[in-house]
């Protein structure tokens, strides 16, 4: 069943909000202690929530577009009185005071918050293995990542946890995730979903977004989330979105550029099988009336080298509050420097400490230039190379991730690998655009691939135009 | 572009950034700052001379709110999360120095 | 401070004022913008820096930002907010949000009452601390048990007004201060309050030999937190820079803190120790870039500002503009201007204003005004009597003549004051003597003495005026 359809019915008392929770419940108990999709799972809130949906459709009202539908949030989203930990030791017991705004529109729209899911302490990696709760394990084979940041979110919708699930996007931890697990995940246009209540980690380049089994469900998702927040300034002052024409319109006459960087040209290291799945959806994208053709972004090149720059210096601005003196975990000292110091030493990871070391590196007196300065202007030319790409195609197309689901343990050791998981999606984060990921093909160890549709910033309904298109053509197949 | 990353740099960094780190870490984190660093020397390929900086992706301005005042908040929620509290402040260890 | 002398140095001083901005909430939240208060009462999720939490930028803030740009002559121009990065308890998100290479006003003047013009290299909008106090060590910040931090304060919307180092003494220091907080409350922008911190002074000095048109090594004084203690921290840190050099040594740049209780400026830190801020552009604020119709709207709904207010007073009191600095500091000079078209000698209005009224006008009118002065420049009152009736008015208001009525202030006949003096002559023959014969010093001592016995006999009803007049007519005679 689609969302789309479990909410027609439940609206109309076929089914019960209740049933729906209980049998995802069910699901997640015979399965969440092999996946740990869930930092937190709010079995008794849920139920509550479910209770409420069902007494207001007795009472003949529509709880709104989600009725009932199970959601889960990434455990970097702010939600009022409930844990929201980023994964880290350093949020341990902190208790939110407010909620996100996409957690309000959430409620508002009648869907019923599951649970919290892990993520890469503070959405920095790409295997959710970068946790103070542990890893998250792939559904599809649990001998193998999740991708990530998002990687909870995405295993929460691949194990079925949930049909629907909420992510954040800084450099690919939407979309990356969502190939990895098989399942649909878009980041929209920077400034698409309000930022107001998810904990920074790049905050000019974060975007929320939705995770789900299809692609009507994303927009459906995505519609509700997104529209203009007076609390967030860099909020689109724009209505939400309205996607229901894009799903059945189809692409004919659609103008899409393959990216050749990204499609076995500059840049190295995208698998064979990748390739291979890319040229099938070129076909299909083909055969159903578009004219598709390679071009080039050749500024897509340098994409990773700048954000490794722009995405730490912003992070290690954003993450210098943990200090122990508001809220979280304190390890006491002396004076207070030296409480922030062992606060801060002992509360964030690794992979966290890395990038505040290196963003407070490419901020420091004498380096600003070098680093920060030159990536700001390497952003300038990616947005200029998109520019004038989307001069001569509708849409763009790439893979979503250079490989299918490695094994767990197999990148930790080297930062630099674990980084060019991002190499396909970063250059969207720094532009602003939206991109899609959705499932196509399958690579030859059988796992997922997912397809990467890039579009023009604010032009989501043609994205999911060519989005509905491919997973249209991937059930085909299969 | 510039020097490889030092030890003392990096030492330096840790300061500026609060965190402390082992003999051991800071050896780690020179060369993985080193390596990471080195691959974002491609950029120095690039004439960037009279290209603009990007700051933001969006071209919006001027975004203001009213000069109106919210709802009241409760402080207990507020102080609720806080390590230490005292007389409804925040309590930290005596704060040295000075600042502004 | 030692009384050694300065002469042949020069002393530089530019300074850095921030002003807290008179608006009803905080530069980047809805919570109060408001002075005291419960502590932690005035706070939200952006004022704390919590998690999650974004600014959103308060219009009114930046409406009087402008209005302050305007007022000093700034260009008002395109501005990028920044962070600016330091650990301190008091700063929440463990960065303020500031402006620093495009700040919204660049390039102006204030005109002190002297007409000396000062520069203004910038004035640019940020957000405030919260404030930690430090409990136990006798209230030493370096003996302190702990420290207690109230996030009242944090976010509320400064401007930081740069002052370029063209100031000469402590006195025009002073001055600077004074003319600020002057444009400051005429235009609304602050309350300018300086003891409740909403008004702070941070000074940069240096020393050189006069004639000499190189900067010294400048040294940060902070901690200043009236007028008094401006002059007083300058001329401290001057001489004790004058005194490391004429011994030999070199000032260090430095940023010091000022002591009121012992009188002198310490060692902060060095420049050494100076902070790296990492400055870069605020990600989570758009750019502000005013329109021009914006602007021209502000500039055309400010006041007259105290320059030309003071102008405008001497113009009509037949005074320099530097004289009506005390009237117009007082927001007294529409009042004195209107008195004096009503034909109230102006001399006399303006002796009242700055000296009889220190506590306000009250209940005086112009009308009220007008005819006290004019009677007593018809000599009906004496200067003592209208200092009585000037306080009654002020204080209940009413009509000048009856209330000297009712005090019995009836104006002496001469003839009386005559035979009055007389008789007082007649009982002092010798200091009449020394009178007659003095030069002008003696006549001065004397003259006071009679006019003294003069008013005790009548209780202070005569004019001294006048029996200054009889006195020096009957010497000549």
């Amino acid at each position: 069943m689609t969302v789309q359809e479990t909410v027609l019915a439940i609206q109309k008392g076929e089914m019960k909000a209740q049933e729906v929770l209980e049998s995802h419940l069910k699901t997640i108990q015979d399965r969440e202690e092999e996946i740990n999709a869930f930092n937190l799972v709010m079995t008794e809130e849920a139920i509550k929530e479910a209770e409420k949906i069902d007494s207001l459709v007795a009472e003949g009202k529509n709880p709104g577009p989600l009725t009932g539908i199970p959601v889960a949030v990434k455990d970097n989203i702010c939600t009022q009185g409930i844990p929201t930990t980023c994964s880290s030791n350093i949020l341990a017991g902190w208790l939110p005071p407010y909620d996100a705004t996409i957690v309000e529109r959430l409620r508002d729209a009648g869907a019923v918050i599951v649970g919290k899911t892990n993520l890469d302490e503070f959405a920095m990696g790409a295997s959710t293995e970068n946790s103070a709760f542990g890893p998250t394990r792939n559904p599809l084979d649990t001998t193998r990542v999740p991708g990530g940041s998002s990687g909870g979110s995405a295993a929460a919708v691949a194990a079925g946890f949930t049909p629907l699930a909420i992510g954040s996007d800084t450099g690919g931890s939407i979309r990356q995730p969502a190939a990895l697990c098989g399942v649909v995940g878009v980041k929209p246009t920077y400034g698409r979903v309000s930022r107001y209540g998810l904990v920074a980690f790049a905050s000019s380049l974060d975007q929320i977004g939705p995770f789900a089994e299809t692609v009507a469900d994303a927009a459906l998702l995505l519609e509700v989330i997104s529209g203009h927040d007076p609390l967030d300034t860099t909020s689109i002052p724009e209505p939400p979105l309205d996607l229901s024409s894009a799903l059945t319109q189809g692409v004919e006459g659609l103008r899409i550029g393959v990216i050749d960087e990204l499609s076995g040209g500059a840049i190295e290291g995208i698998s064979d099988d990748v390739l291979a799945c890319l040229e099938k959806a070129v076909e299909a994208l083909t055969s159903a009336g578009a004219i598709v053709e390679r071009t080039s972004v050749p500024s897509t090149v340098y994409g990773l080298s700048a954000y490794y720059v722009i995405a730490p210096a912003e992070a290690s601005s954003n993450l210098a509050r943990y200090d122990g003196v508001r809220f979280g975990p304190r390890v006491d000292a002396k004076t207070t420097s030296e409480m922030m110091v062992a606060t801060r030493t002992a509360g964030f990871g690794d992979e966290v400490k890395r990038r505040i070391m290196l963003g407070t590196y490419a901020l420091s007196a004498g380096y600003y230039d070098a680093y920060y300065g030159k990536s700001q202007k390497v952003r300038t030319l990616i947005m200029n190379d998109f520019a004038a790409a989307y001069e001569k195609f509708d849409l763009l197309l790439s893979p979503t991730a250079p490989t299918t689901a490695f094994p767990l343990g197999d990148k930790t050791e080297d930062p630099l690998q674990m980084y060019l998981q991002d190499i396909c999606t970063i250059s969207s984060n720094l532009a602003g655009h939206p991109a899609m990921s959705v499932p196509f093909g399958q690579g030859t160890d059988g796992l997922p691939v997912g397809i990467q549709v890039l579009a023009p910033a604010t032009d989501e309904h043609t994205m999911f135009r060519a989005g509905a298109i491919l997973e249209a053509s991937n059930q085909g197949q299969s | 572009m510039n020097e490889r990353i030092s030890r003392e740099d990096v030492a330096h960094v840790a300061r500026l950034a609060c965190l402390s780190l082992t003999d051991v870490e800071l050896d780690a984190f020179t060369n993985q700052l080193a390596d990471i660093l080195e691959h974002a020397a491609d950029l120095d390929a690039l004439d960037l001379e009279t290209v603009e900086p990007t700051a933001h992706p969006l071209p919006l301005i001027n975004v203001f709110r009213d000069d109106k005042l919210g709802e009241a908040v409760d402080r207990e929620k507020f102080l609720a999360s806080a390590p230490e509290v005292e007389n409804n402040q925040f309590k930290v260890p005596p704060a040295l120095g000075e600042h502004s | 401070m030692t009384s050694k002398t300065l002469d042949g140095w020069e002393i530089v001083i530019g300074l850095e004022v921030h002003a807290e901005l008179a608006t009803a909430t905080k530069l980047f939240s809805s919570a109060q913008n408001v002075f005291g208060g419960e502590p932690n009462t005035n706070i939200d999720p952006v004022s704390l820096g919590l998690p999650g939490s974004l600014p959103v930028l308060n219009q009114k803030a930046v409406e009087l930002a402008i209005r302050v740009g305007l007022a000093l002559n700034c260009r008002v121009q395109r501005s990028v907010f920044a962070r600016k990065n330091y650990f301190y308890p008091d700063m929440p998100k463990a960065y303020q949000i500031s402006q620093f290479d495009l700040p919204i006003n660049e390039g102006g003047w204030l005109e002190l009452p002297d007409g000396q013009r000062i520069g203004i290299e910038r004035a640019h909008l940020e957000e405030d601390t919260g404030k930690s106090s430090h409990v136990g060590g006798g209230g030493r910040i370096h003996e302190a048990d702990y420290s207690l931090v109230d996030y009242n304060r944090a976010g509320v919307p400064l401007i930081e007004i740069v002052g370029a180092p063209d100031l000469r003494s402590a006195e025009e220091a002073r001055s600077y201060v004074s003319e600020l907080r002057s444009i400051l409350v005429a235009i609304g922008a602050s309350d300018g309050k300086m003891e409740e911190g909403s008004m702070r002074v941070d000074c940069n000095v240096s020393v050189r030999p006069e004639g000499s048109e190189e900067f010294g090594t400048r040294c940060e004084v902070k901690n200043i937190n009236s007028l008094r203690s401006l002059g007083r921290a300058i001329e401290y840190e001057a001489q004790r820079q004058v005194d490391i050099i004429t011994s030999g040594q070199e000032v260090e740049q430095q940023t010091r803190h000022w002591d009121e209780a012992d009188g002198r400026t310490h060692t902060l830190r060095s420049k050494e120790e100076a902070f790296d801020y990492r400055y870069f552009p605020e990600p989570d604020l758009v750019p502000l870039d005013p329109s021009p119709e914006w602007i021209t709207e502000i500039q055309e709904s400010l006041p007259e500002l105290p320059r030309q207010r003071r102008i405008n007073l001497a113009e009509a009191a037949g005074i320099t503009p530097q004289e009506a600095t005390l009237v117009v500091e007082r927001n007294l000079d529409e009042f004195a201007i209107a008195v004096i078209e009503k034909g109230a000698d102006p001399t006399r209005v303006l002796v009242h204003l700055e000296n009889n009224l220190a506590d306000g006008i009250g209940e005086l009118t112009t009308e009220s005004f007008a005819e006290l002065i004019s009677l007593e420049t018809s000599g009906d009152l004496s200067a003592t009597q209208a200092k009585t009736v000037l306080a009654d008015l002020a204080d209940k208001g009413g009509d000048p003549k009856e209330i000297a009525a009712h005090h019995g202030f009836e104006a002496m006949d001469t003839s009386e004051l005559e035979t009055l003096i007389e008789g007082i002559l007649a009982d002092y023959p010798e200091d009449w003597t020394a009178f007659v014969e003095g030069d002008l010093e003696e006549r001065k001592k004397k003259s006071g003495f009679f006019v003294g016995q003069v008013m005790k006999m009548t209780k202070g009803q005569a004019d001294g005026k006048v029996v200054n007049d009889i006195l020096l007519h009957r010497a000549e005679s």
